[in-house]
């Protein structure tokens, strides 16, 4: 009985805009714990992070270099800037799917947290 | 070295429990610990909480979407204040030294211990306050307590003040490099009068856009050291699976009760660190 009410709640609240953002933040999460686990193994079975004592890069490019080169602390950084930007992606995917539930409004609202996260992203390079 | 990872994994498994569970982000913890009681730098501690944030949101927001705890619009609404906040934040923080940074931050934690307790003894409010313009935004729900066996239904109230006081906490998250969950769980269940586990899911729920909202302003300074942060990002997931699947069952009024003395505890010794007093 509480079994079954329950399993009702969810699925009147499981829209497809929860369906579609679940999705997103389970392949972010998987995507980007995957990378993070390899580089540090990588780190401690080398035993040297591929840079100079105390240096990791700081900026998106060279930590993609980095991560190519397959150097250790390259690689981590790659999983932690996949799992920084799952909460982008989301907002993203969130845009379209309000607009397929045709609700229109959440679609505006979410166009400007998606806006104002660009922006922040932009300000952070000028930094 | 490999000691060290160990020791981060278990603080970061530890902060995703307590995270999810209150709806914190689990960076209340980790910059005290890490600061406090790893002796690292008080930056590359505040880069790692805002991977810890995060990682806790996303983590746990898989389940609590699933289960239909998480309100998605009302996050979603909430998120255009916390996102401007987060930039103001941001900007601020440049200017202001590590030990002004500790008092700010303990001075933040204490007063939001304060407020949650005033808050077990709150009065009735009208149910129809403000009904309109929740009901025009979309701001209610329902979800099923998995403790009290039955289904809730809700809607906001309140509506402007909690959106400031949002826009406040995407402020202190730019600034001091924390989801500020504490705010925003405040926000939402002192100011809109939304169920606590509601509030604490949507606050992590939330939580990962404000933080990445400012998360490239402490990427490019430096501030997120990979082998700090790899193993606190890991250890928080963990953390948060296990957390959602603890606080469907718990009693609201436990939550509570567990966040007051904690906060309170980590705020006093922030300020005491902030005026230079060593343990």
């Amino acid at each position: 009985m509480n079994h079954s009410q329950a399993k009702a709640t969810r699925e009147k609240n499981m829209d497809s805009v929860g369906l579609m953002i679940g999705w997103t933040l389970r392949i972010g999460i998987t995507m980007s714990s995957l990378i993070i686990i390899f580089g540090l193994i990588l780190f401690y079975a080398e035993g040297q992070s591929g840079y100079e004592a105390d240096r990791y890069p700081t900026h998106i490019k060279d930590i993609m270099q980095g991560c190519f080169a397959l150097k250790p602390y390259g690689v981590i950084l790659m999983g932690l800037l996949a799992l920084m930007l799952t909460p982008v992606f989301r907002v993203g995917i969130s845009i379209i799917a309000f607009l397929i539930e045709k609700d229109y409004l959440y679609t505006v609202i979410t166009l400007i947290v998606f806006s104002i996260l660009i922006i922040s992203f932009y300000i952070g390079r000028m930094a | 070295m490999s000691l060290l990872v160990i020791k981060l994994i278990f603080v970061a498994v530890f902060a995703g429990i307590f995270g999810s569970v209150l709806g914190l982000g689990g960076g209340t913890v980790i910059t005290p610990i890490l600061t406090l009681m790893l002796g690292i730098d008080i930056n590359h501690a505040i880069g790692a909480s805002l991977i810890a944030v995060i990682a806790t949101s996303s983590g746990a927001a898989i389940a609590y979407i699933n289960d239909g705890i998480t309100n998605l619009r009302i996050g979603m609404f909430l998120e255009v204040a916390t996102t401007i906040g987060a930039i103001t934040g941001a900007f601020l923080a440049g200017f202001v030294s590590s030990s002004v940074l500790y008092i700010i931050f303990g001075l933040f934690l204490l007063y939001s211990a304060l407020a949650m307790l005033q808050k077990k003894k709150a009065e009735k409010y009208d149910l129809n306050r403000g009904k309109s313009l929740a009901n025009k935004m979309k701001l209610n729900g329902n979800y099923y307590d998995k403790n009290l066996e039955k289904e809730v239904s809700y809607h906001a109230v309140h509506v402007p003040a909690g959106f400031g006081v949002m826009y406040g906490a995407g402020v202190a998250s730019g600034l001091l490099g924390i989801g500020s969950g504490s705010f925003k769980v405040m926000a939402m269940d002192l100011f809109m009068k939304l169920p606590l586990k509601v509030s604490s899911a949507t606050s992590n729920f939330m939580m990962g856009v404000t933080a990445a909202a400012s998360a490239s302003v402490y990427l490019i300074r430096g501030d997120i050291d990979p082998q700090i942060s790899g193993p606190i990002a890991i250890g928080v997931l963990v953390g948060a699976t296990i957390g959602t699947k603890i606080m469907q069952r718990m009693k609201s009024k436990t939550i509570r009760i567990i966040f007051v003395p904690v906060i309170a505890y980590i705020a006093i010794q922030m300020i005491l660190e902030g005026l230079g007093w060593k343990w």
